[in-house]
């Protein structure tokens, strides 16, 4: 029985831990109900990869269960709303349920989004048992809107999440879901359950095909046969399935407050007194992202007024932020006219900087002789879009496209260049224009006119063909200019399937002041895309 | 790096000089010391540095090339004003285009004006002035369509900060402190007939006005196929007009 007289690594001592569990079911549909504001009664399904990952009860009472596939789910409950999955939804809402608890009971364990497990023992002393210490665990969470959460009490982390899991068949609905289970009894409390529990599938086809079909089949063996048959992964199952672990509560380590807020009292109207309050706030922001070894990239700031009202801006920084670039954001936020929303009308009384980016401060150490571009081009860049908007100092990309400008992609200047337009700037476009880029495409096509030497209007007819050949091309209405040379039609067709598609003919004509013109004819209309001037 | 560029100043006898050397490699030596020359007696001003810039421009303007704390302003071609940018900018300068929505970046990647030294500001609105003179302070040569009244006071202002920043202003349309009004006074291309063909070159004719009223003129072609840089001037030297110049446009850029 004693497995160090194998000689051989072990998995570790087998422990007997005192673990209280925490389960909150259905969390994922409970993070979206809170997330989207829905009444918990309304029917809702969380789609990943076109099949149901989980829903509501109320969608289950109509038939709806996990793995059906979207459209049958739709078909069995007509007033089903459909999310999508989204797994950093689970663990952001799960994160005030772990404040709630770590406040009353330190050195918990995230298990998963929904579950987590903390040592029962320090609880269980200082609020006199077990019982109380999960009834007082209930409360707190029931304060926090969560009502349908269950605790389960045992001699290991496995055992104790069945036991939450097995309250839903408690005798009594009138006391709290908590089933505790004492000292010692965790293995005979696992033995009825099957081998599917363990989650190790391959493991449960041969144990079956060996007769054992529960738990307790499965504890009953020895250890040493356990381990020889089926190594180290069999012994940990055995371990699990005896109501021992390997390993016991993991405490987590509360994450570092990031945010910085400063109260202002009173609230403060001028601009310059609010910097100058800020500055050591700002200076302390940065300073403890240092200290954890980060920079913000990207910066919220949240300005709340005397009045209620609230402006709140996300800023991104090409670089990093430090203090002084933090009190340009919120002054700039406060100055900022035109694009930027800002519209307070009265005192400011609280300033929340929360980072919303931040990365690893090695990445962004300087190098030796300097990296990056000038400092300077960032710092005055950043005074004009907070002059004219986010949007108004753009860098520019070419892109792949037919028409040119879908062959310019702008990006205001701190966001990251877009993927999608380096992409397709590498795809072959068939019907792109050849030969030297026009200097001047205008954003909206301009109407021109096109007529032939007996001066009406020159088209295309429907197999493509000119009706006459070009001679006059009016762009600035009173003035005609005489077309020294031409080409076309090119026939340009795109997404001819698409009601949205546009089919066109493009042009290249130079006129007599030697001036060279891209045209378009759609519908029967002449436009002027681009001119070589 | 181009800084070196022939100049159309040269006089009438470096000229009669000039035409009856034959062998380039002499000529081109010749030019340099001509051009040393006039540097050093044009060099007047307190602080004329030079930007880099593309030879054949570098030969119209006044002071062999972009002069550090000026104004130019190009009249009827975006196509030139480009050219005025791709100098600084392949040699490392951030650039800024205000005020010009229809500006095609495509057409300056061609021209090899680095998109990602790029700064575009299309509609600074009324806040063109405060906007330029922010740009003025961090980058090294504003391509901008000014509006149609500037008040003098203002324009002043905005060249003293040209100064001081050691940065070159490109206008499109007149400025009243301009060194030169560059212009197109002729254009050709060749590729494209009665309904065949495409555009595939296309031979500028430039001239320069200096702010003394001096005209300079020089020939520019455009390449066809490659989209890109500017080749040499396929005129022969002995039928050229003038002043006009070679243009070698692969030294002027760095990347």
């Amino acid at each position: 029985m004693n497995p160090t007289s194998l000689g051989e690594p072990v998995p570790a001592s087998p422990t007997s831990t005192r673990t209280m569990v925490l389960w909150c079911p259905d969390w994922p549909i409970t993070a979206a109900l809170r997330e989207y504001l829905l009444p918990a009664e309304h029917p809702v399904a969380l789609i990943e990869k076109g099949e149901v990952f989980a829903c509501s009860p109320a969608a289950r009472e109509q038939g709806v269960k996990r793995g059906l596939r979207l459209r049958e789910a739709q078909a069995r409950c007509t007033t089903l709303t459909v999310l999508p999955y989204d797994p950093a939804l689970d663990a952001r809402s799960f994160e005030p349920v772990i404040a709630a608890v770590e406040e009353i009971m330190p050195g918990v364990q995230v298990l998963r989004p929904g579950l987590c497990a903390l040592h029962a023992k320090g609880p269980a002393r200082y609020y006199g048992s077990e019982e109380h210490a999960s009834a007082v665990l209930l409360k707190a969470l029931a304060s926090i809107g969560l009502t349908a959460t269950r605790v389960g009490v045992a001699d290991s982390p496995f055992a104790a999440e069945h036991a939450a899991r097995a309250t839903e068949f408690l005798d009594d609905p009138g006391t709290d879901p908590a089933w505790i289970i004492p000292p010692g009894e965790s293995a005979s409390f696992l033995s009825s359950f099957p081998l599917e529990v363990l989650e190790e599938p391959a493991l449960a086809v041969v144990l079956r095909r060996l007769g054992i079909r529960t738990l307790g089949d499965f504890a009953a063996l020895t250890r040493a046969d356990v381990r020889n048959r089926f190594g180290a992964e069999g012994a940990l199952a055995h371990l699990k399935a005896s109501g021992l672990d390997h390993h016991s509560v993991v405490e987590r380590k509360p994450p570092a407050e990031l945010d910085v807020v400063v109260h202002c009292e009173p609230p403060l109207a001028r601009i310059d007194e609010l910097t100058f309050t800020l500055r050591l706030s700002a200076e302390e922001f940065v300073n403890r992202l240092r200290e954890a070894g980060l920079v913000c990239t990207v910066l919220v700031v949240r300005l709340h007024s005397e009045s209620g009202e609230e402006s709140a801006r996300l800023w991104r920084h090409p670089r990093w932020f430090d203090a002084d670039d933090v009190l340009d954001r919120v002054r700039w936020q406060l100055q900022g006219s035109g694009n930027v929303e800002h519209g307070l009308s009265s005192g400011i009384s609280r300033v929340e900087l929360s980072p919303e980016t931040v990365e690893d401060l090695s990445d962004h150490a300087d190098g030796l002789w300097g990296t990056g571009p000038d400092e300077n081009i960032h710092h005055g860049l950043a005074r004009v879009q907070s002059m004219l908007g986010h949007g108004a100092v753009l860098t520019a990309m070419v892109a792949g496209g037919r028409m040119l400008t879908d062959r310019q992609v702008f990006i205001p200047w701190g966001d990251p260049p877009s993927e999608a337009a380096a992409k397709s700037r590498d795809l072959p476009w068939p019907g792109q224009l050849p030969g030297p880029a026009p200097a001047t495409v205008f954003d909206e096509p301009r109407p021109v006119e096109v007529l032939d030497g007996t001066g009406s209007a020159v088209d295309v007819d429907e197999r493509g063909l000119l009706t006459a050949a070009p001679a006059v091309l009016v762009a600035m209405p009173p003035r005609q200019s005489v077309i020294s040379s031409w080409a076309g039609p090119w026939p340009i067709v795109e997404r001819w399937w698409d009601s949205n598609g546009r089919a066109l003919n493009r042009f290249q004509v130079v006129d007599e002041s030697g001036t060279a013109w891209l045209l378009l004819l759609e519908d029967h209309r002449w436009w002027a895309e681009a001119s070589y001037d | 790096m181009v800084q070196a560029a022939p100049t159309g100043q040269s006089p009438q006898g470096a000229r009669r000089v000039l035409s009856a050397v034959d062998h380039s490699a002499d000529k081109a030596r010749l030019k340099a010391e001509l051009q040393s020359k006039i540097n050093g007696m044009q060099s007047s001003r307190p602080s004329s540095r030079r930007l880099p810039t593309v030879p054949v421009l570098a030969g119209v303007l006044p002071g062999g090339g972009l002069q550090a704390g000026s104004a130019y302003s190009v009249t009827n071609s975006t196509t030139l004003a480009m050219a005025l940018l791709a100098g600084p900018s392949g040699a490392g300068a951030w650039c800024s285009v205000i005020g010009m929505p229809t500006f095609s970046v495509e057409a300056a990647a061609g021209f090899g004006i680095a998109l990602d030294r790029l700064v575009l500001v299309p509609h600074p609105g009324d806040q063109w002035l405060t906007v330029t003179a922010a740009m003025v302070d961090v980058v090294s040569i504003v391509l901008t369509c000014a509006p149609k009244h500037v008040a003098p006071s203002d324009a002043s202002r905005l060249m003293a900060r040209l100064r001081q920043r050691g940065a070159a202003l490109v206008t499109m349309g007149p400025w009243p402190h301009s060194d030169a009004t560059l212009s197109v006074t002729g254009s050709d291309w060749q590729g494209l007939g009665a309904g065949t063909g495409h555009l595939r070159s296309r031979r500028m004719r430039i001239t320069a006005r200096a702010a003394t009223g001096r005209a300079r003129t020089a020939d520019l072609w455009l390449p066809g196929l490659q989209r890109g840089p500017w080749s040499t001037s396929t005129a022969a030297p002995a039928q050229a007009e003038p002043g006009q110049q070679e243009f070698s446009y692969r030294s002027a850029r760095a990347s």
